[in-house]
């Protein structure tokens, strides 16, 4: 194995292609990132490691906009995602120069995914450390989605998905509790996956709301994530004392 | 033939464009708006080749929204003046755009601005500042009655003014106008001044 892992140009006698799994090693290590789709909405919500005090956090954004009604979150390697992010932006800029329209979900992602493989199969780099969650709504047709691209290239739409440290239990939590959500409850259920495997609190979350509106991406404030991750914990106490109630009464 | 020009007010800027898209001796249309929005308190008023003008145009707007996507803030007027200066000089020895720009205004901090900037890549900032056989007439009239902190109704007067002049003295004056303005609550259409409404075919 230790001959096959050198140059991502080179398969392993059973089919394997290490750097790229080596990569997917680094996504596992990084910061759990939650995407939901809902109706008229879609939610990304992303685990904020203990923020340095002394660190603007401001510059620190981990959900970005790619374009009006693009964002991205990501879950690996941050300086990767700076590089294949800065590349899509101008992606978008430049679909709407050549084709005078903007982007499609879809488009933007297939854009990141073939720039992934590309340096799967190039000599000399290695692939980039980093999955990304894709939300947005398609000019036009204002149908919302969710796509996911990973460090081999490859990508798909979701209706809600999971990236990072842990993302199995998330992904589990999300198959069991997934429905149709609109509005406040597809944020909320983005914060209860994301709940799952990090400390709650409003300094522990950044999440961000795209809706079919023009507005943009809306970042919520410290104060909003508190105020519905109380609600939470309220309905989870609710839930847990209705089902040691009638228990008591036998 | 085509008429561009514009003047700095109190807190706001205005520019006024002709609408005539013209090939040889043929009118296309006469309702052509030659004032892009660059971002939301930006406008850009362009004269020139008409494929340059809109390339050229639709290329510095794109740029200035990925400086926004980048930076997460916008650029300010006169960042974007230069950035728009820099391109045509560098293509200037090239591949030189014919394209004379007047760019439009408001920022925070700098309050409204006007930059005149023309197709060899000259850039000043002015006051007011107008680009073709229609400037002898518009800043002729503009330098006789302006004044600097004119309120927006004074500078519409004005800009009437400038538009009555080159419509009565210019051999062949484009029939209508546009006319936009930008201020603090953003860049917006202000109205136009219309004297031939395109010709329809008669009802049978």
């Amino acid at each position: 194995m230790a001959r096959y892992d050198r140059a991502i140009t080179v398969f392993s006698p059973d089919g394997h292609l290490f750097q790229v799994e080596y990569a997917l090693e680094a996504v596992r290590k990084g910061n759990a990132a939650v995407g939901v789709r809902g109706t008229d909405a879609v939610v990304l919500a992303v685990e904020k490691k203990s923020t340095p005090k002394l660190q603007d956090s401001r510059s620190a954004r981990k959900i970005v906009s790619l374009d009006n009604h693009i964002a991205l979150a990501c879950a690996g390697l941050k300086a990767d995602a700076r590089v294949l992010i800065n590349k899509a932006r101008i992606e978008c800029q430049s679909h709407r120069l050549t084709l005078e329209d903007p982007v499609t979900v879809e488009y933007i992602t297939r854009y990141i995914a073939g720039l992934q493989q590309k340096y799967t199969q190039s000599g000399g780099v290695r692939p980039f450390g980093l999955s990304t969650l894709i939300v947005g709504f398609d000019p036009y047709t204002r149908i919302p989605s969710l796509y996911q691209t990973d460090p081999s290239g490859t990508f798909s739409a979701w209706k809600a998905n999971a990236t990072g440290r842990n993302s199995n239990s998330i992904r589990e939590f999300l198959e069991k509790n997934y429905k149709e959500t609109s509005g406040q409850e597809t944020v909320k259920l983005a914060i209860r996956a994301l709940l799952e495997v990090v400390e709650s609190g409003g300094k522990n979350i950044e999440v961000a709301v795209m809706t079919r509106e023009e507005g943009g991406l809306r970042q919520l404030e410290e104060a909003e994530i508190d105020a519905i991750v109380a609600e939470i914990e309220a309905e989870k106490a609710a839930a847990e004392a209705a089902k040691k109630g009638p228990s008591k009464e036998t | 033939m085509e008429c561009v020009f514009g003047l700095v007010g109190n807190g706001f800027a205005i520019v006024a464009a002709d609408t005539s898209a013209v090939h040889s001796i043929l009118l296309h249309k006469n309702n052509e708006d030659k004032i892009m929005a660059l971002d939301s308190h930006k406008l850009i008023a362009a004269s020139g080749e008409p494929g340059d003008r809109v390339q050229f145009t639709e290329y510095v707007q794109k740029n200035v929204s990925l400086y926004q996507f980048r930076n997460g803030i916008p650029l300010t007027t006169a960042a974007a003046a230069n950035f728009t200066r820099g391109e045509l000089a560098t293509a200037l020895r090239k591949n030189p755009y014919s394209v004379n720009i007047l760019m439009a205004g408001y920022d925070k901090e700098a309050g409204a601005s006007l930059y005149y900037i023309d197709y060899i890549a000259t850039l000043h900032k002015v006051d007011k500042g107008a680009f073709g056989y229609g400037s002898y007439f518009s800043l002729s009239t503009m330098d006789r009655h302006y004044r600097s902190d004119m309120s927006v109704e004074e500078a519409i007067e004005l800009v009437d003014k400038c538009i009555l002049e080159i419509r009565s003295r210019l051999v062949i004056a484009p029939p209508n106008f546009v006319i936009k303005i930008v201020d603090k609550d953003g860049a917006r259409e202000y109205g136009w001044r219309l004297s031939v409404k395109d010709v329809t075919t008669a009802s049978v």
